[in-house]
């Protein structure tokens, strides 16, 4: 009798409606967990000191990582593909060079944006066309192109700056939407990270991307066009990586050839921290964005009580590691839950027979 | 008469398979490429292979092909060690410190300090992959960070420089026996140790064969966890004791020291025809394509290019380098199967 009163009481499990369930079912999703660390976050920087929660200063700190937010976004796509890309911070190099000698020569700003935005797809789609071509691995193909890029930075540069841009050059990396406090570059990094989420959730370019992350094979055998996927996908990452360094260069109005020396790892860290699986296939765009501002603000927060970089490069490190451990803990309680439900469900049959 | 021709084709023939054979080989490949480079060079400027340059040469590479060797078996497992330049500048920092503050310890001691260190931060790596199953990329990307920080915590900021630390330390590398640095030696003796590991050994293959493919590994009962583990263990330990002698090496340990080392690493792999996907690749090759960043470095002055050109030309190096490997590659695989079809 206890063991059928036991069993009624287990269907509960067996309720998708049931709010128990659907409570369980919301927190172990990694965007959501992500969503409340940021939340935590913000509540303990804001007990801390009164700076940090003000509007001001809030949208003053986005200066800080917008730029490599940006970048994060086609990183994901690349990621979703089971590719790799280690070259991108080179490639802000090489913008950076190519915009600051332009503008030496006299070009304007228009004629400037052309060309940053030309040099980075240029140098993706390079990317693309090795890595595909030749049936190259990703990591090795932009480690080499990593040198190369930034190689011919600073052949050229050697230690100098280049320092001269014309005037209204630096509205891109320095001013606010006018009449409010929102920076240019946050904007343009929320109505990016809209139309790449448009494009990864809700087009059938997203869903091929998420078919060739899980299994690259099946996804040619169903005729998608994987390879042109590919290279379109490294040509999106230098054209946003071309965005990233005009940018950069605008808000700090100086080109070398050490421009943003390891950001390529510190956008990785971004998109897996956001819940996309190295391995691909797996992933959303909110989970990367919550990601971009949980980092940044992190840091802001932590800069704000004086904590060292190295606390800071410590902390994110053992983070990157616990956004992957704990996912996939998550997924072995899921499982069990699975697990058990099937085993009620045979058990209730076999009781109703 | 027409025996003997055909004889003298057929040794003809083995003869030219022969060749065919070696040629094929990876590190012939490089040794041409080595003196395709060379002729021009030493033609400019003969005293490139004077005796002290290329001292000089095997000096500058010796650190590079230990911490190449480490990465290796990383890679031959189908894995990435990104963590290389963070582990080099703890232990470095760490030897650099014992001997500011214990002049009186030996140097064995500190390269083992090194080792031990290394170790630990190797076996931490690899229990995150073999146990916590998490990518080897992202592991290192995140440990990458923790030892860099760490490194900094250990200093407090501060850096050790020549004159604090004994010049029994500072002088090991410099040392000779038999006409050759201490830091040579130590160098061939890491490559001997290993080169008979990875070909000998029971573990050894069985690294090669994880690399290769895991799942059939498993069957017939290779421990991959236990195999995972391992590289890293070897990776770190080599790391670490390369991190001591860097520090001596250099005659100082700054926070920031061997910053981008694992790219350098990386691309002594590629050069020596390591197989990103695992499995294929060997001690030799590794080497000569460590020697090989070694002599770019030291011939660009001799062209008249400044060190600026420095990583443009490795840049190239390792892209051609890639390209030839997987052209060759590809044409071994496609004869295979056309031999096969033939049968």
């Amino acid at each position: 009798m206890s063991d059928k009163q036991d069993l009624v009481a287990k269907t509960r499990l067996l309720d998708e409606s049931g709010w128990r369930n659907r409570l369980i079912e919301l927190f172990t999703k990694w965007e959501v967990l992500l969503g409340i660390i940021f939340i935590l976050m913000v509540i303990y920087f804001s007990n801390l000191t009164p700076y940090f929660l003000d509007s001001f200063n809030l949208m003053n700190a986005s200066f800080q990582f917008s730029e490599r937010a940006i970048m994060a976004l086609p990183m994901i796509f690349i990621i979703m593909c089971g590719d790799i890309d280690i070259s991108i911070a080179s490639i802000i190099a090489l913008c950076a060079y190519a915009v600051g000698t332009a503008s030496a020569a006299g070009v304007g700003t228009p004629g400037l944006l052309v060309i940053g935005l030309a040099v980075g797809a240029a140098a993706g789609l390079v990317n693309g066309l090795l890595i595909t071509g030749f049936n190259m691995p990703a990591i090795a193909v932009t480690l080499a192109t990593q040198s190369i890029y930034r190689g011919i930075a600073q052949a050229a540069l050697e230690e100098r700056a280049l320092t001269s841009y014309p005037q209204g050059f630096g509205f891109f990396g320095q001013e606010f939407i006018p009449g409010t406090y929102i920076p240019f570059m946050l904007v343009l990094y929320l109505a990016l990270a809209v139309i790449m989420g448009f494009v990864l959730h809700k087009t059938a370019y997203g869903r091929r991307l998420y078919a060739i992350g899980s299994s690259p094979e099946a996804a040619r055998f169903t005729g998608i066009k994987v390879k042109q996927i590919r290279v379109m996908n490294y040509t999106l990452m230098g054209l946003f990586a071309g965005i990233a360094g005009i940018l950069l260069t605008s808000r700090i109005l100086s080109a070398r050839s050490n421009i943003a020396l390891n950001w390529d790892l510190e956008v990785i860290t971004l998109v897996v921290l956001g819940g996309v699986s190295i391995n691909g296939g797996k992933g959303t765009i909110y989970g990367v964005v919550v990601a971009s501002f949980l980092v940044g603000y992190l840091k802001f927060g932590m800069g704000l009580l004086r904590f060292s970089g190295t606390i800071m490069t410590i902390v994110i490190g053992t983070l990157l590691i616990i956004a992957v451990l704990l996912p996939r803990l998550l997924d072995t309680y899921k499982n069990n839950r699975k697990l058990k439900k099937q085993q009620l469900e045979a058990a209730l049959n076999s009781a109703k027979a | 008469m027409r025996d003997a021709t055909t004889h003298r084709a057929t040794e003809e023939h083995a003869v030219k398979q022969f060749i065919k054979r070696m040629l094929a080989r990876r590190e012939a490949s490089l040794v041409i490429l080595l003196l395709v480079i060379l002729v021009p060079i030493t033609i400019r400027s003969p005293q490139f292979l004077s005796g002290t340059n290329i001292n000089r040469i095997a000096n500058d590479m010796s650190i590079l092909a230990i911490v190449a060797i480490g990465e290796f078996f990383v890679i031959l497992s189908n894995g990435i060690d990104l963590s290389v330049g963070s582990i080099i500048a703890f232990t470095g920092m760490a030897s650099g410190m014992l001997n500011e503050a214990y002049p009186q310890v030996p140097v064995f001691l500190i390269l083992l300090l090194g080792i031990g260190l290394g170790a630990i931060m190797g076996t931490v790596n690899g229990m995150l992959v073999a146990y916590g199953k998490i990518p080897p990329i992202i592991t290192t990307l995140g440990t990458m960070s923790v030892y860099r920080g760490l490194t900094f915590v250990l200093s407090g900021g501060t850096w050790v420089t020549a004159h604090e630390m004994t010049t029994n330390y500072i002088g090991f590398p410099r040392q000779t026996f038999l006409g050759i640095s201490a830091l040579i030696w130590m160098a061939l003796i890491v490559i001997g140790v290993t080169y008979y590991f990875s070909r000998f050994s029971r573990s050894g293959r069985e690294i090669y064969a994880i690399g290769g493919n895991a799942t059939a590994a498993k069957f017939v009962g290779v421990n991959e966890k236990r195999i995972r583990l391992m590289v890293f263990v070897i990776s770190g330990t080599l790391f670490g004791f390369a991190g001591s002698l860097w520090t001596a090496r250099y005659a100082s340990a700054v926070n920031e020291m061997a910053t981008g080392f694992e790219m350098q690493a990386v691309a002594a792999c590629v050069l020596g025809g390591v197989n990103f996907a695992g499995g294929a690749g060997a001690i030799p090759g590794v080497v000569l394509g460590a020697l090989f960043l070694g002599v770019l470095n030291n011939a660009l002055p001799v062209v008249y290019l400044s060190t600026f050109y420095q990583t443009l030309v490795q840049g190239m190096v390792v892209l051609l380098a890639l390209v030839i490997n997987t052209v060759v590659d590809d044409r071994k695989t496609r004869k295979l199967l056309e031999q096969r079809r033939g049968r």
